[in-house]
């Protein structure tokens, strides 16, 4: 680990003034994508910010038709929270099964939707469920937050303050983990809500995607059997030592099928 | 004194420490005025090595030093086993140095020290070192290794080859395979694992100058064998001078027998700059660093009568061993490797032979088993192909061709004699322990659910207890295998125990004070066992194998007995009663036919204070050293059976039932065998369904490189074992005891992937490569149906 100014900030405002005018100053939740990475020295960050003291970004709370979860909101808590399991069981699920304890017990929604690593759990929820990322700037629509590989709609001095989520109908998410890391290799997330059947792909490709053909036959028939004729082109997906991309191709049309079953 | 002695379940001694977080481990270790030791290592497989510039990190803020293989003159690590090739002459032994000579041979290798006041220092000034390496093509796998033309790690060594060795009469082996029945022929990849002990391995260096004493703590399974070696051949230090602790250990299993650079590094460097430094592997460095094990490639061949007689054995085996030889690298795959081949079966002609090959790899060696869970994935994988190919039972194939339960001593035609044992009965115990008979049923319950479920058998047969030095010598190894124990009975009647084994987790602080406790009626808690400091113990030549206990034990049984005796001649003096008529039972010396006694307690304190005692013929004190060296090898064996489900959608493999059924010989603790077998089981699963060291075939990066992708077995990886002990005792040990540290790793790897290959048969697949990994499993079944 490089040398680095460590600022625990006050407010959302705060945080934002830091990183807006030292670009190299970086936010930390969790921390526990950043803190590997800077023992690894694969970053060298001037500062950093530190969130966990603005109560603002913590904690679940129901509006309306949508359930609301700060960023600093860790997973062990959407995992455990009685608004979440009854509103969205699948979303609680997907939560009590990221890593490990102590992973769960420190990293956040917001680090976690923030970083996109294409093999994490949350963004297949916030695709699928079509929440709303919300930031100190902004309101940003799920379609448009993940752009690429590790790469996201934020702005430099943009911080995610929660994110909503639509109450659905029905919803499920089938992981299929790494038996290493136990990321996920596919992570599919089936929602129905108000009658819009959306499906989320996570680990399969380099930045989470919807998989628009399955939408489009569960629309018509909330079934698995709607999808047994369909399949996933293998170009573009990633290919590694655990899955190459044809496994991964044809590992989401049976998560995918086994989520609707799930689903009920 | 049977709630304590030989058999009882008692609770780790140890564990008190260890659940209360005091335990002592190198890291834990801080001497006055240390500093630390960063290692940069090679990020080339393959590269010559120019000039190395360290100015730069010289100037570095708190650097005290910076030293290169031009600054450290001293030997090359030295290996501890010659094999020969066919024609006789002694493998190569190419030059393995501490620190790079002008090359680099695999990604990790060791290529300068930085000492710095603090850890992180050390680490910013290392980038700070400028190497100009020339990187060479890397041949990480044995393939490309052995390829005409292939680029060479060592100048003289022709084809990268170590040796090409074999044992066995081919001509034979051959002719009877020719004539046979029926002949299965098998491919079998072992994969390469990493250890990865819980335990980094760390190391700290201290030199006293007014002594000139060099002190190491090192994370050691032999810390007097780390001595010897490194004083005598790398740093030419006499063992007075040199004293090797290792402290609390983190678990071993092979990767901590071996000597290592940085354990000289340091030694070496401590005097240079006067001042103690630790040094502690990073996760990655142990990736990068520590031993691995396995990685062969093979091609077998089993000839069978119309009945189902095995005839013949023919194999033949490439093994990988790295970029160097580690210490005892050359013994792994040959004579703890082919000498095992004739399993637990009567096979009359058996033929193995052996290439070793340098690629640029990091070091194999000894891990968990070492060679005989080799031997038993080829033995146990063939025998169910055959018993496959020709629709006889498994079970019942094996029974055929066992060794009779009244055949030993048993000659194989492999160079070892069983003592004992009784393959029968394991296997009876195994198959009604895992219900084989009720297996149908849930095979079609499973298929209902769409899933494919499997049952597959190893009958193991290991070779431990190593091991008779004369033998070992006379197959190349460098040193003996005896052990050592000294008995120290103090003033008051309590004991010190030392022994010249090691324990990081087979928990002999425990078992050998129940030895102790049975045989001389002492309380437990009145008894410790001190090992792993060259100061304490006399000498030792360490824990692997499952040597502790057979050979370790042993001892220990012999300097008991001594203590006794000479506790007799007191005793006699004291009841004044000739010394023959003295009896020793339940802690007490009694003459024979009286109820005249003295505790044992009373003859130690005369020993002492000998006030009244024959001092004109007997010395004072109660203090006895026993060598032991054993008559043969222990041959643990037993019959694991894994059960498995298969998710045909995914290719998901579940491990629904594991059972293992043991001959140790003599139990003295069944609660820590349970452990020791759980603790096995667990890295043979893991080797069949989740561990797999892979390089990259270009650039001989390791890909697994850490526990993201390297996958060790976790709990949820595993079914509630089912373990049971049937007893043969080993004929020529004091105690009877035959070892139990490594058949768990030994076993279950080929009854797994027995039981996954039964399984994959529903849909015409017979064969797969561990690990069974889902995509693997899938493909098979996919490529199958699609056919
Ligand atoms: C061993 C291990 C296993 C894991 N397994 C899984 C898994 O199975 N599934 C899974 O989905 N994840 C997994 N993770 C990732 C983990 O769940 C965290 O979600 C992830 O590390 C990021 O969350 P964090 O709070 O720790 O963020 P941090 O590490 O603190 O930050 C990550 C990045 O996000 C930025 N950031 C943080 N908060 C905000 C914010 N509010 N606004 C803008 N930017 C922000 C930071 O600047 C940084 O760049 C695993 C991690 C580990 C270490």
């Amino acid at each position: 680990m490089y040398d680095f100014k460590y600022q625990k900030a006050a407010s959302v405002a705060d945080a934002a003034k830091v990183i807006g005018a030292d670009g190299e100053a970086k936010l930390v939740a969790g921390g526990m994508t950043l803190i590997p990475t800077l023992k690894q020295r694969l970053a060298k960050p001037s500062a950093l910010i530190d969130l966990g003291g603005i109560a603002e970004l913590k904690g679940i709370r129901r509006e309306g038709n949508a359930i609301v979860i700060g960023a600093m909101t860790k997973h062990v808590d959407v995992a455990n929270s009685p608004e979440v399991k009854s509103a969205i069981p699948a979303l609680a699920e997907l939560a009590s099964h990221i890593g490990d304890p102590a992973v769960r017990n420190r990293g956040t929604i917001g680090g976690s939707i923030a970083n996109n690593d294409p093999a994490a759990d949350y963004p297949s929820a916030v695709v699928a469920l079509n929440a709303t990322v919300i930031t100190n700037k902004r309101k940003i629509a799920a379609d448009d937050f993940f752009k690429a590989l590790f790469e996201t709609a934020l702005g430099s001095d943009e911080i995610v303050t929660a994110v909503s989520f639509p109450i659905p109908e029905k919803a499920a998410y089938m992981k299929f983990p790494n038996p290493a890391s136990r990321y996920a290799i596919v992570g599919t997330f089936v929602a129905k809500t108000g009658g819009n059947v959306r499906v989320g792909v996570t680990g399969a490709g380099p930045c989470v995607f919807r998989w628009k053909e399955a939408e489009a036959a569960l629309g018509k028939s909330w079934n698995g059997d709607a999808l047994k004729n369909l399949s996933v082109k293998a170009d573009g997906l990633n290919s590694d030592i655990h899955a190459s991309s044809e496994y991964r191709a044809h590992l989401i049309g049976v998560m995918a099928r086994r989520a609707v079953a799930k689903a009920g | 004194m049977a709630d304590t002695g030989i058999g009882a379940a008692v609770r780790r001694k140890e564990d008190f420490r260890f659940l209360t977080g005091k335990g002592n481990y190198v890291d834990d270790i801080n001497r006055p005025n240390q500093a630390y030791a960063y290692i940069l290592r090679s990020p080339h497989a393959h590269a010559m090595v120019g000039k190395i510039d360290t100015s730069k990190a010289k100037a570095a803020p708190g650097v005290i030093a910076v030293f290169t293989g031009e600054d450290i003159k001293v030997g090359g690590l030295p290996c501890g086993w010659v094999v020969k090739f066919k024609d006789g002459s002694p493998q190569h032994e190419p030059p393995h140095p501490v620190l790079a000579q002008g090359k680099v041979r695999h990604v990790g290798d060791p290529v300068a020290v930085v000492i710095a006041d603090m850890k992180a220092q050390a680490k910013d000034a290392a980038e700070l070192i400028e190497v100009d390496y020339q990187p060479l093509p890397a041949i990480p796998t044995m393939e490309a290794a052995t390829k005409s033309g292939a680029p060479l790690l060592f100048e003289n060594v022709p084809n990268n080859i170590c040796y090409d060795w074999a044992i066995g009469d081919e001509a034979a082996v051959d002719a009877i395979i020719a004539k046979a029945a029926h002949v299965t022929k098998i491919e079998i990849v072992n994969n390469r694992l990493v250890a990865n002990a819980m335990e980094p391995r760390a190391a700290i260096a201290e030199y006293d100058f007014g002594t000139g004493e060099h002190l190491l703590y090192t994370t050691s399974q032999n810390p007097h064998a780390i001595r010897l070696l490194m004083g005598a051949f790398v740093l030419q230090l006499p063992e007075h001078k040199l004293r090797v602790i290792a402290p609390d250990v983190g678990g071993g299993f092979g990767s901590k027998i071996f000597l290592y650079a940085e354990e000289c590094i340091l030694t070496w460097a401590s005097a240079q700059v006067k001042r103690p430094i630790k040094w502690t592997a990073e996760r990655g460095e142990s990736f990068a660093s520590d031993a691995q094990g396995r990685d062969h490639v093979t091609h077998a061949e089993l000839a069978l009568d119309k009945d189902g007689k095995f005839l013949a054995l023919k194999v033949s085996t490439q093994a990988n061993l790295g970029a160097y030889l580690s210490t005892f690298a050359p013994a792994v795959p040959t004579y703890l490797y082919a000498t095992l081949l004739a399993g637990t079966y009567t096979t009359p002609a058996i033929y193995a032979e052996v290439k070793a090959i340098f690629t640029n790899t990091v070091p194999v060696d000894a891990y968990r088993g070492a060679g005989r869970p080799e031997a038993c994935y080829v033995v146990e994988r063939i025998v169910s192909k055959a018993a496959q190919e020709l629709t006889i039972d498994p079970a019942e194939l094996r029974r055929r061709n066992f060794i009779a339960k009244d055949a030993y001593p048993y000659q194989t035609p492999v160079a070892l004699a069983y003592d004992s044992g009784d393959y029968f009965a394991t296997l009876d115990m195994a198959l009604k322990a895992a219900d084989y008979a009720g297996f149908g049923l849930r095979r079609e319950e499973a298929a209902k659910h769409g899933k494919l479920r499997g049952i597959g058998l190893a009958s193991y047969i290991e070779a431990c207890g190593v091991a008779p030095s004369a033998v070992a010598g006379a197959l190349g190894a460098r040193a003996g295998l005896y052990e050592m124990a000294e008995v120290r009975v103090h003033p008051t009647g309590s004991i010190t125990m030392f022994t010249g084994t090691h324990s990081h987790g087979q928990s002999h602080e425990t078992t050998f004070a129940q030895v102790i406790s049975d045989r001389l009626g002492v309380p437990i808690e009145n008894i410790d066992v001190v090992h792993g400091d060259t100061a304490k113990s006399a000498f030792g030549m360490g824990t692997y194998g499952s040597r502790s206990l057979p050979v370790g034990g042993s001892a220990l049984v012999k300097a008991l007995d001594k203590v006794v005796d000479k506790g007799k001649k007191i005793a006699a003096h004291l009841m004044e009663a000739s010394e023959a008529d003295i009896e020793f039972k339940n802690g007490a010396y009694t003459v024979a036919g009286t109820d005249k006694n003295v505790p044992f307690g009373a003859v130690a304190f005369a020993a002492y204070v000998p006030h009244n005692y024959p001092l004109e013929t007997l010395e004072p004190g109660l203090d006895e050293t026993a060598y032991y060296d054993p008559k043969n090898f222990t041959f643990p064996s037993g019959t694991h059976i894994a059960e498995v489900e298969i998710d045909r959608d995914t290719g998901e493999v579940k491990l629904v039932n594991l059972v293992a059924a043991d001959d140790f010989g003599t139990i003295v603790n069944p609660m820590v065998v349970e452990g020791q077998v759980h603790g096995g089981l667990a890295q043979g699963v893991g080797q069949a369904l989740l561990e797999n060291a892979v390089y990259d075939a270009e650039s001989g990066q390791l890909i697994t490189g850490s526990l993201m992708d390297y996958c060790m077995p976790r709990a949820d990886n595993l079914p509630s074992f089912t373990v049971g002990t049937h007893v043969t005792k080993c004929t020529h040990n004091p105690l009877g005891v035959k070892g139990c540290g490594e058949a768990g790793a030994i076993g279950a790897p080929a009854a797994v992937m027995n039981a996954v290959v039964d399984a994959l048969n529903a849909v015409g697949v017979n064969d797969l490569t561990m690990p069974a990994t889902p995509e693997k499993v899938w493909r098979a079944i996919h490529r199958r149906l699609a056919a």
